[in-house]
């Protein structure tokens, strides 16, 4: 296989990040925004995280580049354990691992010019003299198309497609590894959108990037990525390669979703399954399997046991213990 | 690709933007011009005139009209009131100008810390400052003069500490607004340290208003000043200041006959706080990279 040969860069074993809603020392209730995720992700690779909103799909990408401290459960980068690292020995891998923020016009800081922006990660990480950050800030914007007239302007000069290629610029100025990218482009105009994932796809093949990259939206990451992973109440229940989940998907949660996915041609017509009610409250999840409350196979045994993610076929996981019986 | 390095313009300093912007604020220049001529005029006048502003003039008495020999009379004790004003003005601007920056210096890294770093720190600032808001900082004040003993150093130093409340809260309502946006978020990815972030991604960003609050403080402790010495526990005989000179207003007699005794002090006091507060807004407006003007 392929992906075997490939290094693993980036792993997390068990990842919680909970959230408590304390009223003075009592918790009152608790959020569990991530819950029990693990994730491999290889050199190179495009993972797709999707989910609907709230599904804790953007706490995982901030829990596993520490921005939100993970409540328990590992992440390793390189084979290094870094969910416990002290701020300064964080610092070196900080430098590996870059954020791509869903909205650029708040990613940005509004007093400063996009240049002394972009050159930030250089200077706090003290890379090079003040020539070589310059030097390699100009690169970086030359690098995502923004134009030299644009260098010096500040973010509410600019729109929100070179903002958010200033941004790609920022998080790349440092030669990271692995890029999360929350939403990069659900903010954007449609026409930016392309123009902005072109970008991602060309930087990926030409530095060798493995991006996590986190959207609603399943056309562009059918674009963009080699494995998706479909999160649902702070859990993974199905994972794969991008045929795999997209050609046959096998969790009901997952067929539902690709099901809504527009076909343009008139002659295809594809059933619709349309969920029912709402996700429940991650306060308060329900028991068992988390799908059952709108799993339209769900019976009595659902609510009992939680499903485990079990290989099915390749790289083909799926948490649903009554994957047999609907095929 | 015609992008070429050479179309860079080079990056211009960002001080003289700001002090460019300024510049162009007529009403921050009139405040600025006006609070360095009053500057001047209140040290050097009663160099030049030799006035005397603590000496009974005998000869031309109490509540004496305005005349060639004391342009603006004199008060209840046949003092020369042009002198008082002047001396007064030196003390109401060193307590108007020395206070707030007490105030700023305890209130501004407080609210910094408590909205930065949340948790215990938040709930020790912020139950302080309720408790000094909630307290009547006149009564305060009183019982701290009575043990310290009234003097200007303590008037500012009181003033000054008093106010640290308001810029505690106010900085602490804007970091605590700040520090959830994602360009913190994205500095702290890019291995910025809590100090850098602190100091260099929020505090520009949440000071502006604090320029505007600092302005309206120095009228405030101009104010606070002139009410602590009619309680006779601020500035002490026979020192003057523009509050003790309105205080004459009191009587009656004064007020309704005599307006040269307390309008000067009274209108300069106004002229002051308005010209503060020109300088603060023109400098918030400097600062803000929103309201460069086109040139």
């Amino acid at each position: 296989m392929e992906l075997e040969e490939r290094k693993v860069l980036l792993e997390t074993r068990e990842l919680k990040k909970y959230f408590y809603n304390k009223s003075g020392l009592k918790v009152k209730s608790v959020v569990k925004a991530v819950d029990n995720v693990d994730l491999t992700i290889h050199e190179g690779e495009t993972v797709g995280l999707v989910g609907e909103s709230g599904c804790g799909k953007s706490t995982f990408g901030r829990a596993i580049l520490r921005l939100q401290e993970p409540t328990d459960g590992q992440i390793f980068y390189r084979g290094k354990q870094i969910q416990r690292l002290p701020f300064k020995e964080m610092r070196p891998y900080r430098k590996e691992m870059q954020v791509i923020f869903q909205d650029p016009a708040a990613s940005l800081n509004p007093r400063k010019t996009i240049m002394q922006s972009i050159r930030i990660p250089l200077e706090v990480n003290h890379i090079g003299t003040k020539a070589e950050q310059q030097e390699r800030a100009e690169a970086m914007l030359s690098y995502v198309e923004l134009n030299p007239s644009n260098w010096y302007k500040f973010p509410h000069e600019m729109s929100g497609g070179q903002k958010q290629r200033a941004m790609i610029a920022r998080a790349l100025i440092t030669h990271p590894s692995f890029i999360v990218g929350d939403e990069p482009v659900s903010a954007l105009d449609v026409s930016i959108q392309a123009q902005v994932l072109n970008l991602m796809k060309k930087i990926q093949q030409e530095e060798q990037l493995s991006y996590l990259f986190i959207s609603h939206d399943l056309s562009v990451v059918r674009f963009l990525c080699d494995k998706v992973a479909v999160m649902y109440l702070g859990k993974i229940i199905e994972i794969g390669t991008k045929k795999e989940i997209f050609d046959t998907p096998l969790h009901p949660y997952t067929k539902a979703l690709m099901s809504a996915i527009p076909i343009p041609d008139v002659h295809v017509h594809t059933k619709r399954i349309v969920l029912e009610g709402d996700v429940p409250s991650p306060m308060n999840p329900p028991s068992g399997c988390r799908f059952r409350t709108r799993c339209p196979y769900a019976n009595a045994h659902c609510a009992e046991v939680e499903p485990t993610l079990d290989l099915i076929s390749g790289e083909h996981k799926v948490a649903c213990t009554r994957l047999s019986e609907i095929g | 690709m015609e992008m070429t390095a050479k179309s860079v313009s080079a990056p211009k300093k960002k001080e003289s933007q700001a002090l460019k912007s300024f510049r162009k604020n007529k009403r921050a220049m009139f405040g600025a011009i006006f609070i360095i001529i009053e500057t001047l005029l209140v040290i050097l006048l009663p160099i030049i005139l030799h006035t005397d502003p603590n000496t009974s003039d005998l000869l031309s008495g109490k509540y004496a009209s305005p005349s060639a020999a004391h342009w603006l009379g004199t008060d209840s004790i046949g003092r020369d009131l042009f002198a008082r004003l002047l001396s007064g003005g030196k003390v109401s601007l060193l307590v108007g100008l020395s206070s707030p920056l007490i105030s700023v210096a305890i209130g501004l890294p407080l609210g910094l810390l408590a909205g930065y770093y949340r948790g215990v720190i938040e709930t020790i600032v912020m139950r302080l400052a309720d408790i000094f808001m909630s307290f009547p900082s006149m009564i305060l004040i009183l019982c701290l003069v009575a043990v310290v003993g009234p003097s200007i150093t303590t008037i500012i130093v009181v003033i000054g500490v008093m106010g640290w409340t308001q810029i505690a809260k106010l900085v602490y309502g804007n970091v605590v607004s700040i520090r959830s946006k994602e360009y913190i978020e994205s500095a702290r990815a890019a291995g910025c340290s809590d100090a850098y972030i602190i100091f260099r991604e929020i505090l520009p960003n949440a000071i502006s208003p604090v320029w505007v609050l600092l302005s309206f403080r120095v009228g405030g402790a101009i104010m606070t000043e002139s009410g602590l010495s009619f309680l006779g526990v601020g500035i002490q005989a026979p020192q003057a200041s523009w509050g003790n000179i309105i205080n004459a207003a009191t009587d009656l007699s004064v007020l309704m006959l005599r307006p040269w005794v307390w309008m000067p002090a009274g209108v300069l006091i106004v002229m002051t706080v308005v010209s503060f507060n020109f300088i603060g807004e023109g400098i918030r407006d400097a600062l803000d990279p929103k309201m460069k003007r086109v040139d």
